[in-house]
């Protein structure tokens, strides 16, 4: 495959803190796939996020996005980017809108291209009531909302999100899950990390399965029951099964 | 577990909780520090001694009956630490509310609430007269040594003011919350902790320079007018003062009473509240003012973005408005003799000069911390395209602008009574305002704003380091006005300072 079909393409990535977090791994995610990471904890999942994004530098291998080598063109592919952690770094002293202007600014965004959006985005959230608060007095899952707007303000190309569904609601889960599905219909690549293995059944088109720090198997659902011989087993049977016979490894 | 086994558990957790909280701020919450720590207070105990000598050392052999000038100047003495507990203990007490991650916990227990919270008071009361007596030891020990075991008393003085300065923080905070609510209270409590402690040492020096011309508030204590209109000597007002001399076990019996039954008050007024007034505290600390929407967004580049950003953010810091007060309150009575200048061409001027550039450089300190190491959202601003210098630059810029707007007009103001006075304070604004922000550069953590009051546990050298940065620049500030070439000394010591400084610094390279 030609690096320039994939959105995300990793090579040999390995990183060590006090051991070894991420394992020469290789991934490739392509153009408008909604790709779900899951693994076990300290399998290595936000580690290998956390370097694509750029918050940690590998000890070795290499990230392309969209083809722009990631560590030696770390700007230029940041702006084709979007990062959301599971715990949603947000201002507590501005409003959403405030938040969201400071987040199109930093990557350039015409605004009022980004005032539109930002109110679009923050309206099919459910956060139009508190659109003039300051962000102090809300809930986890509405910080949660208002990070996932400030990512997709910039209309990013490659979103990243670990485990962005932590600490929603259903209702706000099932507004957060179509946003991100109408992203992928409209072009964008997702690679998300998810303990919510029926959310990964349900949404990725490829789903990957790591385990310390390697990828230990990979494809669509029905690639990984074929992989494992097991026709009609649900992906948390298929998980377990493939992190138990890396665990005895 | 019966309802006293369950209140002595708790006593001891809080006490435990305080423990843990006062040594993770000595260590920097590093285990491994304790030992090194240990000595280092010793080492740091025994050294006070001699400040303390020099301080307190001639008063050592005072006895009764004494001259009003006397018992007026311990007095105040006293009345002053009394201040600064109870600044420290609305302090600790803003905290207990706002901060305390424990109350659900607590809460959700099956222990009677008001028993639970009367120990919270008690912990606070106990660890406020803690400290008291740990910083009083020094000056204590030298008054024993010197002037002989009468003055042990002393010891029991500073737990009886300790005692009621924590009943009077708790009741002053509870009836403010009573007063204006819970959001207002947490702010308008950071602005009194901050300015009470400074705010009777500041009264007495501009009363010093409008009536003596000196910024000596000994000189308004021991002048005639004070021993004038002070009471008699048998008034309960010198009470505190007489039981430090060692006059009687009586009456310093008589004070370590009145701070308890006051404490006892509080606990017995209070305690039942207490809960709800945590609770209505952690419910609306949140809440700010509604409907700000910017109609449209602005335009502009990613480092204005940036700038913009952290504009808002420090408008909005109630801590940063306390402190910025309290900066420039202590700005007041220097500025003094600046507007008696205008009438005449006083020298006394020139004390403005240090003090100037010792809050510029402290100022400057505090917002780099804040703007540099406190960023709330550094995966957002990490992963932004942007090279991370660019960054750093827009927060430097930052920095500087919003001490230029501070200082600024302070110098033009300095420029019409002297210009050279004027052009020597802001190269000293400007050096002093860099090189503090250096530091907090050098020195730089990931944290969260709301850490601010932590901010010198992460690193103590780069706390030193800055102080002594502001002091260096203020004495060669103040030098160059005087004696030039003694600038030229100090400025190379201070540079000296701040070159080894980056030499053990982490960001070196």
């Amino acid at each position: 495959m030609k690096s320039e079909q994939s959105a995300l393409q990793v090579r040999g990535l390995t990183k060590r803190f006090d051991r070894l977090a991420v394992d020469a791994l290789d991934l490739t995610v392509r153009r408008g796939e909604f790709y779900a990471l899951v693994g076990p904890n300290g399998a290595g999942k936000t580690t290998t996020l956390r370097m694509v994004a750029g918050l940690l530098r590998p000890d070795a291998g290499t990230v392309a996005i969209f083809g722009i080598d990631a560590l030696a063109e770390p700007v230029a592919a940041k702006q084709m980017m979007a990062w959301v952690s599971d715990e949603p770094m947000i201002y507590d002293k501005l409003a959403p809108l405030e938040y969201l202007e400071f987040v199109a600014g930093l990557w350039g965004v015409d605004p009022e291209v980004a005032h539109r959006s930002a109110r679009d985005l923050l309206v099919s959230l459910g956060l139009e009531p508190h659109l003039g608060e300051r962000c102090e007095g809300f809930s986890k899952g509405m910080r949660q909302k208002v990070a996932l707007a400030g990512a997709l303000v910039h209309d990013p190309s490659l979103i990243i999100l670990d485990e962005p569904l932590t600490g929603l609601d259903a209702v706000s889960a099932r507004h957060v899950k179509g946003l991100l599905s109408d992203r992928v219909r409209a072009g964008s690549t997702v690679i998300m990390t998810t303990h919510i293995l029926e959310v990964a059944e349900r949404m990725a088109d490829r789903i990957g399965v790591i385990a310390a720090g390697r990828l230990v198997a990979e494809g669509t659902l029905a690639e990984l029951r074929q992989q494992n011989g097991r026709s009609d087993t649900s992906l948390e049977d298929l998980f377990i099964a493939l992190v138990d016979v890396e665990a005895a490894a | 577990m019966s309802s006293d086994a369950a209140l002595t558990w708790f006593a001891r957790h809080e006490l435990r909780l305080a423990w843990r909280e006062w040594l993770a701020m000595m260590t920097g919450g590093r285990r491994r520090r304790k030992r090194a720590v240990a000595i280092g207070l010793i080492v740091f105990a025994a050294f006070m001694h001699i400040p303390a000598w020099a301080v307190i050392g001639r008063f050592a052999d005072l006895r009764l009956p004494l001259d009003k000038s006397s018992l007026i100047v311990i007095t105040a003495s006293i009345f002053l630490a009394w201040a600064l507990m109870l600044s420290q203990a609305i302090e600790s007490v803003t905290r207990v509310f706002y901060a305390r991650a424990d109350l659900d916990l607590i809460m959700s227990s099956p222990v009677k609430l008001s028993n639970v919270f009367s120990i919270r008071i008690a912990a606070i009361a106990l660890s406020i007269t803690a400290m008291a007596l740990l910083l009083s030891t020094p000056f204590v020990d030298v008054l024993v040594i010197v002037g002989g075991v009468r003055w042990l008393s002393a010891f029991g003085v500073v737990i009886a003011i300790g005692l009621s300065a924590a009943a009077v923080a708790i009741a002053a905070t509870i009836v403010l919350f009573r007063l204006i609510g819970p959001a207002r209270t947490r702010l308008v409590a950071q602005i009194l902790a901050a300015i009470i402690g400074a705010g009777f040492v500041i009264a007495l020096q501009v009363a010093a320079i409008l009536s003596y011309g000196t910024l000596s508030r000994f000189a308004v204590l021991t002048s005639d007018a004070a021993a004038a209109i002070a009471p008699g000597i048998d008034s309960v007002v010198w009470w505190p003062a007489r039981a430090a001399l060692g006059d009687g076990e009586a009456l310093l019996l008589l004070l370590l009473s009145v701070g308890l039954v006051l404490l006892g008050a509080v606990m017995a007024m209070f305690s039942a509240s207490f809960a709800d007034t945590a609770v209505s505290a952690s419910v609306h600390a949140g809440s700010g003012p509604q409907d700000i929407r910017p109609k449209t967004f602005r335009g502009g580049s990613r480092q204005q973005a940036l700038r913009r950003k952290e504009f808002v953010l420090l408008r909005r810091d109630t801590w940063l408005i306390s402190q910025t007060l309290m900066q420039l309150l202590y700005l007041v009575p220097p500025a003094l003799p600046l507007l008696r200048s205008f009438a005449d061409s006083s020298t006394a001027i020139i004390l403005i000069t240090p003090v100037i550039v010792m809050a510029a450089g402290q100022l400057a300190g505090g917002l780099a911390w804040l703007t540099i190491s406190g960023e709330d959202a550094a995966d957002l601003v990490a992963t932004a395209p942007l090279p991370p210098a660019r960054i750093i630059r827009a927060k430097i810029e930052v920095v500087l602008i919003a001490i230029g707007m501070i200082f600024a007009p302070l110098v033009l103001a300095l420029g019409v009574a002297s210009p050279p006075q004027a052009a020597v304070t802001a190269v000293g604004v400007i050096i002093g305002a860099t090189c503090a922000t250096s530091i907090q550069l050098w020195f730089r953590v990931q944290a969260k704003r709301s850490q601010f009051r932590r901010r010198q546990t992460s690193s103590r050298l780069a706390t030193f380091a800055e102080a002594f940065s502001s002091i260096g620049w203020a004495a060669t500030a103040a030098l160059a006005l005087v004696v030039p070439t003694a600038a030229i000394i100090s400025g190379a010591l201070t540079a000296a300072l701040l070159a080894a400084t980056w030499k053990l610094s982490p960001r070196r390279g």
